[in-house]
């Protein structure tokens, strides 16, 4: 077998070193009935080029040729080739977490810079080194409202990414935590005289996603000003992090949830992403996760540890802020390149583009008779749109064409069945944007 | 240079800065293409209050900067690539370069969760070979790959013993953890809403099945155990410990994540065991990449598949795959999206390279881990002294007599070219040396780590300040982590503090 290094001569020496007649004397604690007689029944042994026909194949069964207009929390923008060079460097691909910091100070000072990148673009003092995903970032920073708060209920308004809440009340079914739905505006955004009305002194946290997950922007200081001035945390979940180049950041967030993916992650049919956890500096013993950060070595040199462990669980056991031991590393980084690739001009630029696609975009298929916006808050790279006749009927016409469309929202919300979540990035040309709407035109004028 | 440094020796590295120094404005490394649509001025679209003024702070580097910034600080870590990287309970082994190729192709890496099923049977199919494939190894009935890591899947396991207990009317109380475990255990019961009751190991490291008896009471809803454990000792008794369980109404949960030592010799599923996770960033070789990402299959019994979270894969009848959103008795979801599907993607590359040759390399793991114990066994203590399986664990007893503990030893092996084993774990055992090389090291390479600990045990006993001063070959030194929690610096920032009104 190629990736074992041993030829059969080695190991029978080897053996006879440690004084084994067999291998099998070296499975000897294992109660002889319960050791496999059979070979296991799995595919192989392939070799390297069978296993990259195999997955071909797969490859040549998914969508390939197709143009897509869905977001909803993964995102297709542009990578630079530089970032997957960097990735895929055996440095950074092999190794472990860098607990043992005099040979792992690249990973580290990846990470603090990852750190400051985090920071700077959510206006944040601290983030952490990451977690799995947008979605169980947004579920701790309500866990880490919960303990420094001391309080359960929590209010999370319905244009939340309808997967994350649930996995926010998955995780909290057993926690005590009462979950609370705060319904939309007319405008898209958060119904502010209903999170008014459910706000009292017991709330820990108030959750919103910005851009939602309608594509409507939220107002950040009138929802920080109610949360605080009832003594909840305002903690604010950023699925499209491509955004912060070109809006106002959530500075007024007590904790700030991001999804890295928009920054050098391929959608790869979900994962895996990156998840941030950023917050207000007084709240960092609370904060779940990884951190780096700096010091100093026995000579005096400028070096980077994971500090403040005792805040996780390899430490404090059942004490520990969180379950989290692996976490997303190699995301981040890539993360990391591709930020820092991209700068301060490289990032508004990108973000530029995507606003001012989607907006070509909505100006083309308001153009159809019967179609119309669906909410009037200001938007990104996505917004919203109602058709006269149902979604999934529109995209399964539009399929014809080569074009997966927009995300009918029905599905997550039974009340919007005509109500479709279009998304455009700086990878879609106009002429796709165009055909789509021409698409979406003709399946609109076909007989129902 | 030492002599007996045989693996290593001294060369040149570049110093390097933070990105953020070598910013200057107007610099850049990437460039879009030129927008083919009228311009939406961000002020009349966004309005002025939500727009922002260009993220302060942000780096200005060109594109050989950053290939040069983060190639240099590549070479500033050790790696498997480089040598061996002993590190017990994390199965550093060959990350193969193919999964990497594969996980990147066009209509892999490119696919979106929420594109039509039909357009996505490449994926599910995937996902479907790789459920088989961990059903067989497991020898358990029904698996969920949604968990995006071991300590997700633990998460998702506990969940799942709650819900079915619940539906048998009384979730219980308390959750056992054996004093040998990992740390993810207790803290992963606490989230699912348990008590935690530490249970002590009995003098040769194993559960104490006779306490167990007693332990397991109506208000025990499971056992949490690693096998082996992290001694990289089999449970002998798991059979046993199972029934003890199952006679209270109670579960059995196992830690897989030394399923490095089993694959292909023996199957949780046939020792009793009722739901597990696998940790596929160890036992199926998916690159750790410097603390994840990682992926935790859990593995469950006929009676759990029911509470699987959201949403579930299933074959219809005419021969379509698909996810199917609701089931009544389901936990709900614990991640966005159908799981770490790239991380899954290599394991089944990984998995089909050995086919029911995974075998061999189970048995290779468990020879290198003997073969080291039996030339370090006497020049370090061995704590425990029952068969070792994947991986063996010393005590520095023998050298801590001249004040060398199990940290110095680990950073004098850097001197030596190794990256150190993992250091105080298990907490059963004072300064313990936790050695695991796993398959993918050659005797030669076991033979110089061999060399390399022998030659330190001799340092500790001769000149015991070689020792504790190590490392001396690295870029820094030992660096001040007591510093470092006492005033955390977790972000770098400007010199001269800039104006941040500009957000």
């Amino acid at each position: 077998m190629r990736y074992l290094p041993k030829s059969p001569m080695e190991r029978q020496e080897m053996l006879a070193a440690i004084g084994a007649k067999s291998i099998d004397q070296l499975f000897s604690s294992i109660p002889e009935r319960y050791r496999l007689r059979e070979p296991l029944k799995i595919p192989g042994p392939y070799s390297e080029a069978e296993i990259i026909q195999y997955f071909k194949e797969r490859a040549a069964e998914n969508a390939s040729g197709y143009t897509s207009f869905l977001g909803a929390g993964v995102y297709n923008h542009l990578r630079s080739v530089v970032t997957d060079t960097i990735i895929q460097r055996g440095e950074f691909l092999t190794s472990y977490t860098p607990y043992q910091a005099e040979i792992s100070q690249g990973t580290l000072q990846a990470i603090f810079e990852f750190q400051t990148l985090m920071c700077q673009l959510t206006a944040q003092d601290v983030a952490n080194a990451s977690m799995y995903d947008g979605s169980t970032a947004t579920t701790e920073a309500v866990l880490m409202a919960e303990r420094l708060t001391g309080r359960q209920r929590v209010l999370v308004a319905r244009s939340v990414h309808p997967e994350y809440r649930e996995v926010l009340k998955t995780y909290a079914k057993n926690s005590g935590l009462r979950i609370e739905e705060i319904p939309f505006a007319p405008s898209g955004t958060v119904d502010a005289k209903a999170l008014q009305a459910a706000l009292k002194n017991d709330v820990a946290a108030v959750v919103v996603q910005s851009p939602n997950f309608f594509g409507a922007i939220e107002s950040y200081t009138p929802l920080a000003e109610a949360s605080h001035s009832a003594g909840a945390m305002f903690v604010v979940a950023i699925a499209e992090g491509v955004s912060l180049g070109l809006l106002h950041p959530p500075a007024e967030a007590d904790i700030v949830a991001l999804e890295a993916q928009s920054f050098g992650l391929p959608p790869s049919y979900g994962g895996p992403f990156a998840g941030v956890i950023a917050a207000r500096e007084k709240y960092v013993r609370q904060m779940p996760g990884r951190l780096a950060g700096q010091t100093t070595d026995s000579a005096g040199q400028r070096g980077f540890v994971l500090t403040l462990a005792t805040r996780e669980q390899h430490i404090r056991r059942e004490k520990a802020t969180s379950n989290i031991c692996t976490n997303q590393a190699l995301c981040a980084l890539a993360a990391t390149v591709h930020l820092t690739l991209l700068g301060k001009e490289g990032l508004r630029e990108m973000a530029e583009q995507n606003l001012s696609k989607a907006h070509f975009a909505l100006a083309e298929l308001l153009k159809i008779p019967g179609v119309r916006r669906a909410f009037d808050a200001p938007f990104f790279n996505e917004f919203t749109v109602v058709l006269p006749r149902s979604v999934k009927i529109v995209n399964a016409h539009i399929l014809r064409d080569k074009i997966i469309g927009p995300l009918a929202l029905g599905t997550a919300y039974p009340d919007l069945t005509k109500h479709a979540l279009v998304c455009i990035t700086e990878t879609t040309p106009r002429p796709e944007i165009e055909r789509f709407a021409a698409a979406v035109k003709r399946a609109l004028e076909q007989p129902v | 240079m030492n002599e007996k440094i045989k693996k290593a020796s001294r060369h040149t590295s570049q110093s390097e800065g933070l990105i953020f120094e070598k910013s200057s404005p107007g610099k850049r490394a990437f460039e879009l293409p030129p927008l083919d649509v009228p311009t939406a001025e961000p002020a009349k679209a966004l309005g002025a209050h939500h727009r922002r003024e260009g993220v302060a702070g942000f780096p200005e580097v060109s594109e050989i900067e950053v290939l040069r910034h983060f190639t240099r600080l590549s070479t500033w870590n050790h790696a498997i690539d480089l040598g061996m990287y002993p590190l017990g309970s994390c199965t550093m082994k060959y990350n193969p370069r193919v999964n990497e190729f594969v996980a990147r192709l066009e209509g892999i890496a490119t696919e979106h969760p929420y594109q039509p099923q039909d357009l996505s049977q490449g994926c599910l199919k995937i996902l479907r070979l790789l459920e088989k494939c961990l059903l067989e190894i497991t020898g358990m009935d029904a698996i969920t790959l949604q968990p995006a890591a071991g300590a997700q899947g633990e998460l998702t396991g506990l969940l799942l013993i709650r819900a079915y207990l619940q539906k048998q009317g009384n979730p219980r109380k308390k959750v056992l953890i054996p004093d040998s475990a990992h740390g993810t255990n207790p803290a992963t019961a606490v989230i699912a809403g348990y008590e935690v009751e530490n249970i002590k190991s009995e003098s040769h490291g194993q559960i104490d099945v006779e306490k167990l008896y007693d332990l397991v009471t109506e208000d025990v809803a499971a056992l949490m155990i690693t096998n082996p454990s992290t001694l990289g000792i089999y449970e002998q008794r798991l059979p046993e410990i199972a029934q003890i369980l199952h006679a209270k109404g109670a579960l059995l949960y196992m830690d897989g994540a030394n399923m490095n030592a089993l694959a292909g010799v023996t199957r949780p599923g046939d020792l009793g065991v009722d739901v597990m996770h696998l940790n596929l960033h160890k036992t199926f070789s998916t690159p750790h990449g410097g603390g994840g990402p990682g992926a935790g299959p859990l593995a469950m019994k006929k009676a759990l598949e029911p509470f699987r979270p959201v949403p579930i894969l299933v074959e219809k009848e005419n021969g379509r795959l698909a996810l199917e959103p609701i089931r009544p008795d389901s936990i709900g979801r614990v991640k966005a999206f159908s799981s770490n599907f790239g991380v899954l993607v290599r394991a089944l590359a990984y998995i089909l390279a050995y086919g029911p040759g995974i075998r061999q390399a189970t048995e290779d793991a468990v020879l290198n881990a003997n073969y080291i114990r039996k030339h370090l066994e006497g020049v370090y203590e061995l704590p425990y002294s029952l068969p070792s399986m994947h991986e063996v664990v010393f005590s520095d007893a023998i050298q801590k007599k001249n004040g060398v503990n199990t940290m110095d030893i680990a950073k004098r092996l850097i001197d030596y070219g190794f990256h150190p084993y993992t250091t105080a774990f298990p907490l059963i055992v004072p300064g313990a040396l936790m050695i695991e090389p796993t398959e993918s090291e050659s005797r030669e390479e076991c033979d110089l780590f061999i060399d390399a600990m022998k030659s330190i045990a001799e340092e500790a006993a001769t000149q015991p300040e070689l020792v504790k001063t190590a490392p001396h070959t690295t870029r820094v030194r030992r660096l001040d982590e007591v510093g470092a929690a006492r005033k955390p610096v977790l972000r770098w920032k400007p010199a001269t503090p800039r104006s941040e009104a500009a957000d």
